[in-house]
């Protein structure tokens, strides 16, 4: 498996409303986090819906990000987190990480 | 018509027999025809729900006993929940597990806030809170909120990580071993452990 990201590489979630049976979530859509680990490869259930098993599979992540960063109102803990699992193709490198490379 | 003596109800439950849904047409139409053309049996499909409401909370109980008593263990189960929990006999069929555990300053909760993702092979069928649209969209904004309703008060020099089932992985919390068990066998370690513990929406029993 080819994985573009790796665990501590900062991401962005794509903004996007592609139709169908899409499990990335709203409310994470546009938000920054980090790659907590990579899970391995799976096929994308987007494809997957529609009985389209003949694509190849893709790395699938575990991001990493503050509550804060994630609702701006957020009122609990400073440190609290939320780990969403993440296709790759919904994820992109952010510029802290591209000025970098 | 009600049924009432000596202070309780024999009301039976209601039938579902209103109109089927769309979904419900379905499935019925979907698996009749499976049976029809001798993909499954009928007996098979049977056992299939037989088997899966036969699971319940004790086999992540005794998961996580195990890993209280046994350090080894307990790593191997972080590294690899599948593979770990395998090692106890437990048929984890297609399920990939991570293990978050709780420590003195973490507390980790489990949620899917697309549908009802649950670690199902063990700890048997979630809870119907579980499912519910509040649960699921509350949890992940307001945990702590939720988590008093709950009757769990945590400190605040805690930080609470909330998980989102989105995908592939299912998620089981290690909770912390309650003080003042260090003589207690694994078999009573085991009954310590609720359900919704290992979802993380309270702490273990105190013994």
């Amino acid at each position: 498996m080819n994985a573009r990201f790796g665990p501590g590489d900062a991401v962005r979630v794509r903004v996007a409303y592609p139709p169908g049976h899409v499990r990335t979530p709203y409310y994470i859509r546009g938000r920054e986090g980090v790659v907590e680990r990579v899970c391995g490869a799976f096929r994308n259930p987007e494809e997957l819906a529609y009985g389209r098993s003949d694509g190849q599979p893709m790395a699938l992540y575990r991001v990493r990000f503050l509550q804060r960063d994630v609702w701006p109102d957020y009122a609990e803990g400073g440190g609290d987190t939320l780990d969403v699992e993440i296709y790759e193709h919904w994820l992109e490198p952010t510029a802290a990480r591209e000025s970098t490379e | 018509m009600t049924d009432q003596h000596a202070g309780h109800d024999h009301t039976p439950p209601a039938d579902q027999d209103g109109p089927l849904t769309y979904y419900q047409t379905m499935e019925i139409a979907l698996r009749e025809l499976l049976v029809e053309k001798g993909v499954v049996t009928a007996d098979q499909i049977r056992a299939a729900v037989e088997a899966m409401d036969a699971r319940t909370p004790a086999a992540g109980g005794r998961v996580v006993a195990k890993a209280w008593c046994d350090l080894d263990f307990k790593q191997r189960l972080i590294a690899d929940g599948t593979a770990a929990c395998e090692e106890l006999g437990i048929d984890m069929g297609p399920t990939r597990l991570v293990v978050v555990e709780n420590t003195d300053d973490i507390h980790n909760v489990i949620v899917c806030t697309l549908c009802s993702c649950y670690p199902r092979m063990l700890l048997g069928p979630p809870p119907d809170w579980y499912k519910s649209r509040a649960y699921r969209s509350r949890v992940v904004r307001e945990p702590r909120a939720v988590l008093r309703e709950f009757g769990t008060e945590l400190p605040d020099h805690f930080d609470v990580r909330v998980h989102d089932s989105t995908a592939d992985m299912r998620y089981l919390v290690l909770p912390r071993r309650p003080d003042g068990t260090s003589n207690l066998s694994e078999e009573a370690l085991a009954d310590l452990v609720g359900r919704d513990c290992l979802v993380g929406v309270t702490l273990p029993r105190l013994p």
